[in-house]
């Protein structure tokens, strides 16, 4: 654990508070159950926000504390450990990044007080196909009429149903692959033209694809500015893609956590099955994966909250790193639990499905170690 | 002069700390710290080394958190912390390190000696005067280390020792061994162990290098024929010598988590020498670039977790099981490294000696063979995993030696 400030460290221990006694496994379970059409419980989430948790990172003139994003990080650790489901990442972070960031007066104003508050749901959308490639954007911004005509296709949205607003990224020059010519555009749900269709994903939270069928827009919905939408873009990922880390980090220690507690519970030829060594190796290497990826999340995230020059490394290093973690842990906690984690009334299953989810989100281990080794000049 | 003792301001001490290296290290050793492997390595002391040496000796810096009344600095964590960035600034290196006596063998005595054992042998440490060296593992006890046999039987004024002791690293150029003997072999293996302090210059000692798959090494074969020690030499209770020797490998672990690693130059630079960039300005292989990739990501990370370690306790300098898990990382990423420099210099990754190969390339296959001992030597990774099993995560102890 970073060196918390004494703030930081009652924010944490908040947090852990409400998730294990508000918000537990069997939360989202019941969720799940339900078949809630937005993947997460709004009374839930108007719970965080009433402590304050969605306006962590938004500055106090627009209705936030200003906290920083290694105190979003700590309360994405603590929901993440208990797989709380919300848009606390996907709107509180991601988007409001993108707002705080690049965001014009009458933007911020129009809509960070409400993302502080928890009465809007904002989120981004970026990708096009299958795989996290936000320089790919085909998606057209044509002028036209008062501003322009966006048309083409978004896919896995996350909160995508959920959102009233979404920051888009659309193409207004160059051709895909280029980081020339895109543009962002802060475009509302409610916007004639667009159609958004439910996700059923196997980790049961909140995604859309979505239509983009000549849907116009102003002027002044341009976020940032025309054609030189990449670096905003960018370093927006980044602080959704570290955001990430962190839920994935209290995830992978939860799973471990329950792990462990059946290794020492769990009797077979009249001894606890952590007694043998070729278990008792495979969790020590996990603890030590465990380690190394705390180091890497808390690092990138504290580096986005100086804005130092390697914070892009850092968010890359955090993904690729945490993501190789979970994976080991979310497999490993199905297979140590053998029978008991392959039926679906045990979480073990739960922490599997979410892994995959938060993998793919803001780019998986693939894209992160070929972009850090750009980053580092090879 | 300020108290460093005390609560004072560590950017004063600093200040201090700067102003007396640059008094005192010699301008043509600044940049050199490869001297210290030199002097590690039995090299002569001479010239401004050896001023450099004495300088040390007397501020008593070489162990700056040793206290001063037993020649040590006195300083506090964080002060230690502090002045080892004002050596690193200045290219300074620490002269005094040769051997185990500061690393391992010095804070056991602190930890676990008698007052006059403290005097005797702590100043010689800080002053550099003695070199220590270990005797640990046996031919029939390398992971299983309380299976050693080696016996000290108790002559009236004096232990007398028997047996043979094996990767005594610098034994041929010690001048003490800190070893574990058997004291009483009636009783379960890990209740008849003692921590016995013998003098190497003595006629029952022998001393024979061992070649290794790298070629020479600092490693020996250490025999003890009669040899004495005098009966206020043994560190700790008789038959105590488990949970004395245990806390020295914990000593030598934290000296084995990678600090050193943060020093070198970033891989990429060899594999853009050997293999080049495409078009696009990726690495020409690019199955050795993802791994390349992975293998840098694991090096940050491990650094990053240093980092983190030493900022969360604070300057408190107290190993922990935690090293444990560090010792394994920094393992991994040397080897990892090691493997991916050979790979990268493809046939000049092959050199064994002579001028075919410059001497980066043979130094390079060199290390990649000598660095294979870091996952065996100090409790192999195996062994760290059963103490990690045990220690942190509380799995039940299968082996009863951890």
């Amino acid at each position: 654990m970073a060196v918390l400030t004494e703030e930081q460290t009652l924010l944490r221990d908040a947090a852990r508070n409400w998730a294990q006694e508000k918000s537990p496994v069997s939360a989202f379970r019941k969720m799940r159950d339900s078949g809630a059409p937005l993947g997460y419980d709004p009374a839930a989430f108007a719970e965080m926000a009433a402590m304050g948790w969605a306006g962590v990172i938004i500055p106090e003139a627009y209705g936030g504390s200003d906290f920083g994003y290694l105190s979003l990080g700590l309360i994405l650790e603590e929901t993440g450990r208990t797989l709380t489901a919300s848009p606390l990442l996907a709107s509180s972070l991601a988007a409001a990044s993108a707002l705080i960031l690049g965001g014009s007066e009458a933007q911020k104003q129009a809509w960070l007080p409400k993302l502080a508050e928890g009465e809007a749901v904002a989120t981004l959308a970026v990708d096009e196909g299958p795989r996290h490639d936000p320089a790919g954007v085909k998606l057209k911004a044509e002028k036209g009429g008062a501003g322009y005509v966006l048309t083409g296709e978004k896919s896995f949205v996350l909160e995508g149903m959920a959102a009233s607003v979404l920051v888009v990224s659309a193409r207004t020059g160059g051709k895909p692959g280029d980081t020339d010519g895109i543009t962002l555009f802060l475009v509302p749900a409610d916007a004639a033209g667009m159609v958004r269709k439910p996700l059923k994903l196997a980790d049961s939270r909140g995604a859309a694809d979505i239509s983009f069928q000549g849907v116009s827009v102003g002027a002044d919905a341009v976020l940032g500015e025309e054609g030189k939408g990449w670096a905003l873009l960018d370093k927006t990922l980044d602080r959704a893609r570290a955001g990430m880390a962190a839920e994935m980090l209290g995830a992978a220690h939860q799973a471990f956590d329950m792990t462990l507690d059946y290794l020492k519970t769990r009797v077979q030829f009249d001894q606890p099955i952590g007694g043998f060594q070729a278990l008792q190796h495979r969790a020590a290497h996990m603890f030590g994966q465990l380690e190394l990826s705390r180091s890497c999340v808390e690092a990138a995230l504290t580096a986005i909250d100086q804005d130092a020059p390697d914070a892009a490394q850092l968010a890359s290093l955090a993904k690729a790193k945490m993501g190789e973690t979970l994976y080991l842990v979310s497999n490993e906690t199905i297979q140590m639990h053998g029978g008991i984690g392959m039926t679906d009334a045990h979480d073990a299953g739960f922490y599997l499905k979410r892994a995959r989810s938060a993998e793919a989100a803001y780019g998986g281990r693939a894209f992160h170690r070929d972009r850090y080794a750009t980053l580092n000049g090879f | 002069m300020a108290d460093f003792g005390g609560e004072v301001d560590l950017e004063a001490f600093r200040t201090e700390a700067r102003a007396w290296l640059e008094a005192n290290l010699p301008v043509s050793l600044r940049g050199k710290t490869s001297l210290a492997m030199a002097v590690m390595e039995g090299n002569p002391v001479d010239g401004d080394l050896l001023l450099w040496k004495q300088a040390m000796a007397e501020k008593g810096w070489g162990t700056p958190t040793w206290p001063k009344e037993y020649g040590g600095g006195g300083l506090s964590g964080p002060q230690a912390q502090v002045l080892q960035q004002e050596m690193n600034r200045i290219g300074g290196f620490n002269p005094l390190a040769a051997g185990m006596g500061i690393s391992m063998v010095g804070p056991t005595i602190l930890e676990y000696g008698t007052e006059a054992q403290k005097r005797r042998h702590i100043p010689r440490i800080c002053k550099g005067e003695v070199r220590w060296c270990l005797g640990y593992s046996e031919p029939g006890a390398g992971s299983d280390l309380a299976a050693l046999q080696t016996r000290a039987v108790d002559a009236g004024n004096q232990w007398v020792v028997n047996g043979s002791k094996i990767w005594t690293s610098g034994a041929q150029y010690s001048d003490w061994c800190g070893c574990l003997v058997r004291t009483n072999p009636e009783a379960r293996k890990h209740d008849g162990i003692s921590f016995l302090l013998i003098d190497m210059h003595q006629p029952g000692v022998e001393v024979r290098p061992i070649k290794l798959i790298a070629g020479a090494s600092p490693f020996c074969e250490t025999f003890f024929t009669d040899a004495r020690a005098e009966k206020d030499e043994m560190l700790g209770e008789e038959n105590n010598g488990w949970t004395v020797g245990k806390r020295l490998l914990q000593h030598e672990r934290q000296g084995q988590t990678g600090g050193a690693l943060m020093r070198e130059a970033p891989l990429s630079d060899l594999a853009r020498a050997y293999v080049g960039l495409d078009d696009e300005g990726k690495l020409a292989d690019r199955d050795l670039r993802t791994r390349l990739a992975s293998h840098m990501i694991d090096a940050k990370a491990h650094q990053l977790t240093i980092a983190r370690v030493q900022a969360e306790a604070r300057g408190s300098v107290n190993p922990s099981a935690a090293a444990s898990g560090l010792k394994n990382s920094a393992t991994h990423v040397a080897q990892t490294r090691a493997e991916l420099s050979l790979e990268i210099m493809g046939s000049r990754g092959l050199g064994w000696e002579g001028d075919g190969f410059t001497s980066q390339e043979l130094e390079t296959v060199r290390g990649w063979l000598g660095g294979k001992a870091m996952s065996i030597y100090g409790g192999s990774q195996e062994i760290q995993n059963n103490i990690i099993s045990k220690r942190i995560l509380g799995l039940p102890d299968m082996t009863k030696s951890v």
